[in-house]
């Protein structure tokens, strides 16, 4: 399985995420996550797909039928190039008194924030790629972890990209 | 219908349903498909008032069928009309047919009113999330300003590039109520930019490609049907000495008794073009989408070929078969392209004697039979009474098989079958279509008795609109596809593949007004069909044909186009 960043620019029409997700669906394809939000533009949306794909073809079929849809203005697999990725996520954790000041010695390093505290739990709020937001849930699941809610990622490339890269484009689009 | 002299105002007051029959008209409309129905009577009523040509089906599946024919052998979007819930459900079928074979529709539904949507009210159903997925593109209507450019965008997605169904739906409220339309919008889709001319440098690897290569041949698709470029492959096929082979659906787009000509290939296609698919050295696919009915077994499929495949759809190369020099882009502009390029293929005599062994060694066989109509004869006569010219519609399975074998097309525009999504009971109704058209041509339906009477209401229509349509009814009182494949490979286990019971069809014919013939011996035949086929009048031929009769030859699910059984007597 290989993993892919994949991002759409599509039009804010009613039914568009429906249309992505059903076409996912139609083809087989295997979403990992899934963000929607605006962008600079209005009327104008970023989705922000991660996929796993079995191999080259599968991934140039899902860019060649995202391209298809009439909404989609703009899709590429971004994960070769040069980019920010960032996802969020909300941990509940058990804390008693004991384990209070541990847990802020794991948060701090990872400049993630405790957001909210109750009697016997602390939200702690992370942001960062992937990798991150595994090794900070991983640090804290000893202390057990009671809710966990992660956005997904969003992602667009760099505003420089090194002029060697090996990524792949897919020409015959255009 | 009354002209308006006076150039017209670009900005009106219009009700959302007269705002509809405004845009038809503008799209140049002849003919409407539809059935109403609660949900569209603000429209039905506008079209009272304002008239455009609408052909009442008696079913919406037998509205959209026949609007598939009409845009099959017209070239143009067949427009259909049907209300909310189950109208609409009703085309689902229709509407994936469509899809499959690349036909441009404009479907227009009724839907509840917009304050009710989302409530489960009487005749509510999701359409646009229904048909998300079986359309090229739908709408939905909420806002009736936006009515006129969705019109102009939905004939323009269905008729460009790859062309495909595109549905509106339209709130009752929309329809009913007016506003001030403006109809001066253009059309502006950063989404839909097909490409259409190809890239030149590809051109030239193809055309080297060709130099090259040894043992060619050309597969070609309902692309070149879709853009007009039957004489384009001709003479690319000419000029570079390549063999055709045609697909199902290609059926007509290159002359079938032209020497360069092999058939056509797939699961039961001719020997020859499907060795010549496996043999070949370099494969140019035209318009083509590699299904697996042509290909057999992928593993084994054009095992030696560089493969070239130009398409004006990109999602469709490399999809199926790995290729090697794609060409997004029109076929005809491709092949035009490609035939500027100098050059052919010098080195190929060798590889053409070989096929036209093949050719001669293998053609398509059947059982001479005494006492009943072999179904295979029958469409030979049909071929030879019409002078291979007539338009033949059919459903799906063995009689489809039948007719793509036996009825040979030098043109065209004249083969409406339901090719992907197999559909039994498109034949009749597409028929009507095609035979709405072309009014001044001879259509022929060829059907199984299974597939016609899952459609048969629509034979009224053939009275109603005076539609000289011959059916002729392949009987085998057996879904005979369904029948060979448990004889082949379920043991003769024939579960309900066998009507215990048959309707008269000489008298359901008769109900409807419509000549009913049935025939049983292949002279009674002959002296029938030579009569009926050259009158005016609609007639429904009741054939009685051997029922144990079998497709052959075939490729067997599974297998390579390599390994056809069946290949001889």
């Amino acid at each position: 399985m290989n993993r892919r960043i994949v991002t759409a620019t599509v039009l804010n029409q009613s039914g568009v995420l429906n249309r992505v997700t059903g076409l996912f669906t139609k083809r087989h394809f295997n979403i990992e996550s899934i963000t929607v939000g605006h962008t600079e533009t209005e009327g104008i949306s970023k989705m922000t797909f991660v996929v796993n794909v079995e191999d080259d073809r599968q991934i140039e079929q899902l860019l060649k039928q995202l391209n298809k849809q009439i909404d989609v203005l703009k899709v590429s697999d971004i994960t070769n190039q040069a980019i920010v990725a960032r996802e969020l996520a909300l941990i509940k954790v058990l804390a008693t008194g004991q384990t209070r000041a541990e847990i802020s010695g794991i948060v701090e390093p990872f400049r993630a924030l405790i957001i909210d505290m109750s009697r016997d739990t602390l939200t702690v709020q992370v942001t960062g790629d992937a990798e991150k937001i595994e090794a900070i849930i991983e640090l804290l699941r000893p202390y057990g972890i009671k809710e966990l809610a992660r956005t997904g990622i969003t992602a667009f490339t760099r505003g420089f990209q090194k002029s060697v890269t090996d990524l792949k484009q897919y020409t015959l689009l255009k | 219908m009354k002209v308006k002299v006076k150039a017209e105002p670009e900005e009106q007051r219009l009700t959302g349903a007269e705002t509809l029959i405004h845009a038809l008209k503008q799209e140049k409309v002849e003919v409407v498909f539809g059935y109403p129905g609660g949900a569209v009577l603000p429209i039905y009523d506008a079209l009272y008032r304002n008239p455009i040509r609408h052909v009442l089906a008696r079913h919406e599946q037998g509205a959209i069928h026949a609007a598939e024919g009409y845009a099959r052998v017209s070239g143009k979007p067949g427009v259909v009309l049907a209300t909310s819930g189950p109208g609409a459900t009703n085309l689902v079928t229709g509407i994936t047919d469509a899809m499959m074979d690349s036909l441009p529709l404009v479907i227009f539904t009724g839907q509840v009113a917009s304050g009710v949507i989302g409530t489960d009210a009487f005749q509510e159903a999701d359409v646009t999330g229904i048909t998300m997925p079986i359309t090229k593109h739908n709408y939905q209507v909420r806002d009736l300003k936006d009515l006129p450019r969705i019109v102009k965008e939905a004939f323009h997605i269905a008729s460009n590039g790859r062309p495909g169904p595109v549905l509106v739906d339209i709130p009752k409220d929309v329809s009913a109520t007016a506003t001030e339309v403006n109809f001066g919008g253009k059309v502006h889709l950063p989404g839909f930019q097909p490409t259409r001319n190809p890239n030149v440098l590809q051109i030239k690897k193809l055309n080297e490609a060709i130099e090259s290569a040894k043992k060619p041949v050309i597969l070609a698709g309902a692309g070149i049907l879709h853009a007009k470029a039957s004489e384009q492959l001709r003479a690319v096929a000419e000029s570079k000495n390549i063999p055709v082979v045609h697909t199902l659906l290609g059926l007509g787009g290159f002359p079938a008794d032209h020497p360069l000509f092999l058939g056509m290939g797939g699961m039961h296609g001719c020997y020859a073009a499907n060795m010549a698919l496996y043999e070949c050295d370099l494969l140019v696919n035209i318009g083509a989408r590699f299904d697996d009915r042509l290909t057999g077994n992928l593993k084994t499929f054009a095992p030696d070929a560089v493969v070239a495949h130009i398409d004006v759809d990109p999602a469709e190369i490399g999809k199926n078969v790995e290729t090697q020099i794609p060409i997004v882009g029109d076929a005809k502009a491709a092949l035009q392209k490609l035939a500027d390029e100098q050059g052919s293929s010098s080195m190929c005599e060798e590889w053409l004697v070989h096929l036209r062994q093949y050719q001669q060694e293998y053609p398509y066989w059947h059982k001479e039979l005494e006492d009943v109509i072999s179904p295979q004869k029958l469409i030979t006569e049909i071929h030879s009474l019409t002078g291979g010219d007539a338009i033949v519609t059919t459903d799906v399975g063995q009689h489809q098989m039948w007719a793509a074998q036996y009825y040979t097309f030098n043109d065209p525009h004249k083969w409406v079958t339901s090719g992907g999504l197999g559909t039994m009971g498109f034949g009749f109704p597409a028929a009507i279509g095609a035979q709405i058209a072309e009014p001044d041509k001879r259509v022929v339906s060829i059907v199984g008795d299974g597939g016609f009477q899952m459609t048969s209401e629509e034979l009224i229509l053939l009275r109603e609109l005076d539609l000289p349509v011959k059916i002729v009814i392949v009987n085998n009182g057996t879904l005979g596809m369904v029948r060979q494949w448990q004889e082949s490979f379920y043991e003769q286990r024939y579960s309900h593949s066998v009507f215990n019971l048959q309707p008269d069809f000489v008298k359901l014919a008769d109900s409807y007004g419509v000549r009913g013939f049935k025939v049983s011996t292949i002279e009674e035949a002959k002296a029938l069909l030579s009569e009926v086929l050259n009158d005016d009048e609609p007639a429904l031929i009741d054939c009685r044909v051997c029922a144990a009769e079998n497709v052959y030859p075939m490729v067997a699910p599974g297998t390579g186009l390599h390994e056809m059984i069946g290949v001889k007597p």
